[in-house]
């Protein structure tokens, strides 16, 4: 009788607790179904459509997708550019974000220094045109050029933006510049929301030095931050799009900066394909979901 | 005595490495400031430094003409730029605000309350934080519509605040915060609500100080709703007020051009030194020798 009572107590609190729970995850969440999901789920329908906005919508099956695997060779061109970027950005984005905000975070005016390390993502839009485009620029004024000519290493000037073998080569250095932004201030917050203690307790448990305090103290407890920055950095070297029109022109000599997002905004603004768009919107997204599951597996602890 | 010490800050300790690696650091920020460091001499160069071929970085007979003549360009404007300046704080600051206090109390619910369902929606946001923006564009500027908000400030506030890059970053803070905490407030009578803003919020300061930077720089130089989403001139934001005002693409005014570019940057490295210093420590845990 007593025991029914206190169990009922116990349950009753429970009730309490996610009736409040789902009252304070509702404003999210219904926005997040509003203005993500929905749409998403919208792009996914559209994607077995025909569909250009002035004509009514026709559906189209499987058409988009099979035209888009196999008859559609600039995809393949833009598929292979974005594999190598995310296979070759996203890693080193992710290792140097967390690498620069370790150091920084061991430095005197550290405010200054993260300040200037993060300047490229409060001024992006500048940040290509004046930085990358003028040290990178093809002709012997560029400041790459200017130098290597002068130290005589190169008698041509170099055609950095022009010449295909060297496009995917610094657009993939750009994009790892502007990709630490995000994943750079996060592992800062994180690595200053370790508790001192921990530091203390090893000292104790005979950790003697930087390396060993990294690894058995530091990188354990930045576990949350670092998935959070490997998503990040995949989900942004695979999004490379307008960065690449920036600096190598569109369309890009010899297809040598096509992305998926580009072949994307291609077809959906320009051709106004949105069927087609949406199609490729879709594979992207599974790219994205896979590379992004391996990280999960990798970094995750309890999910 | 080694313990107070070690928590001086590593500069006290002058060893060849902490030379090098200072040395390293300054050239590469050096690097990464060029573009800040060119938008601050750029608004004082005048007109025929910025015409200049080959361009000249630095500036060599600085002048405040750019501003000036900034300020008799948006005299001249039919709508006054106070207009576009109150815009742009209102509709910015609403979204910071409204970020934080939705995602941090959603984050809270799936990660301290566990509430049945909070895991599939978890795994539902990091997928949304996998499709690419540029292809929901269409669809949700459909939902703007149909929701009746279009040349609203809420179509400037409310298809963006839920995104899931800041949910997912709040959530993996959140984690660190121990449940023994949350679970010892809720014995002594705390409300759920009361345990999120008392016990949760203080110790996620770092986290909230990080996302109030990027979700303002996302929304202070995002001229794209504006353009999208309205249609009058007096309900526009300063990006896309900037862009109009110049884009005659009248040499003379690329003096005053380079001034607004300035003015306009100036508010988000105000931010982030005072969110900054929330998240960094005074006291830098220094760690060990070697």
């Amino acid at each position: 009788m007593e025991m029914d009572r206190v169990r009922s107590h116990v349950r009753m609190q429970r009730y309490r607790m996610y009736a409040a729970g789902y009252a304070m995850i509702a404003p999210f969440f219904v926005l997040f179904l509003l203005f993500n999901v929905l749409p998403i789920l919208w792009g996914f329908i559209l994607s077995f459509t025909h569909y250009n906005i002035i004509q009514p919508m026709r559906f189209a099956g499987l058409t988009n997708y099979i035209e888009l695997l196999t008859n559609d060779d600039l995809f393949m061109v833009a598929f292979r550019n974005t594999f190598t970027f995310a296979m070759i950005s996203g890693p080193i984005g992710f290792m140097s974000s967390f690498f620069f905000a370790w150091i920084i975070n061991q430095l005197r005016f550290r405010n200054a220094f993260s300040l200037a390390f993060y300047a490229p993502s409060i001024a992006s839009g500048t940040a290509i045109g004046v930085v990358w485009l003028v040290m990178f620029s093809p002709d012997r004024l560029g400041i790459i050029n200017n130098v290597l000519l002068r130290l005589g290493v190169i008698n041509d000037p170099i055609r950095w933006t022009i010449d295909p073998v060297y496009i995917l080569p610094l657009i993939i250095l750009i994009s790892i510049w502007m990709s630490l932004g995000a994943g750079f201030l996060t592992n800062l917050a994180g690595l200053n929301n370790i508790p001192y203690h921990l530091y203390e307790a090893g000292r104790i448990d005979g950790i003697r030095n930087r390396f060993q305090e990294l690894v058995f103290i530091t990188l354990p407890q930045m576990k949350p931050y670092l998935l959070f920055s490997a998503i990040m950095s995949t989900v942004s070297a695979l999004n490379v799009g307008a960065m690449a029109a920036q600096v190598a022109g569109f369309p890009s000599p010899d297809y040598a900066a096509h992305t998926i997002v580009l072949h994307m905004q291609d077809h959906g603004f320009l051709r106004f394909e949105l069927g087609y768009a949406s199609a490729i919107a879709f594979i992207l997204f599974l790219f994205n979901f896979s590379l992004g599951r391996i990280f999960m597996k990798m970094l995750s602890s309890n999910d | 005595m080694r313990l107070a010490r070690s928590r001086e800050g590593i500069g006290n300790r002058i060893t060849t490495g902490w030379v090098v690696t200072y040395a390293l650091m300054i050239l590469l920020v050096a690097f990464t400031s060029l573009p800040l460091v060119y938008l601050l001499v750029s608004a004082f160069k005048p007109l025929d430094e910025l015409v200049l071929y080959p361009p000249r970085f630095f500036v060599r007979r600085p002048t405040v003409e750019g501003f000036l003549d900034l300020f008799t360009a948006l005299d001249s404007q039919e709508i006054p730029f106070t207009r576009y300046l109150f815009n742009s704080l209102f509709t910015t600051s609403a979204n910071v605000l409204l970020i934080v206090l939705i995602s941090t109390m959603g984050a809270y619910g799936l990660d301290k309350i566990k509430l049945p369902g909070g895991r599939a929606l978890f795994r539902i946001v990091i997928l949304g934080l996998m499709f690419s923006p540029p292809a929901a564009q269409i669809p949700i500027y459909m939902a703007i519509n149909s929701l009746g908000i279009l040349d609203t400030y809420w179509a400037l506030i409310i298809p963006k605040l839920a995104t899931p890059m800041f949910f997912f970053l709040l959530k993996q803070f959140m984690s660190q915060v121990p449940l023994e905490m949350v679970e010892s407030a809720r014995m002594d009578g705390a409300g759920e609500f009361g345990v999120y803003r008392r016990i949760v919020l203080p110790m996620i300061k770092p986290a909230i100080a990080t996302v109030v930077v990027f979700a303002f720089i996302d929304n202070w130089n995002d001229a794209g709703p504006s353009t999208i989403y309205i249609t009058r001139q007096a309900m526009r934001t300063l990006p896309f007020a900037l862009g109009t005002i110049f884009s005659g693409g009248v040499i003379a005014r690329l003096a005053a051009q380079n001034a607004a570019a300035l003015l306009t940057i100036l508010p988000t490295i105000l931010l982030y030194l005072v969110m900054q210093s929330k998240v960094i420590r005074t006291m830098a845990y220094s760690g060990l020798k070697g």
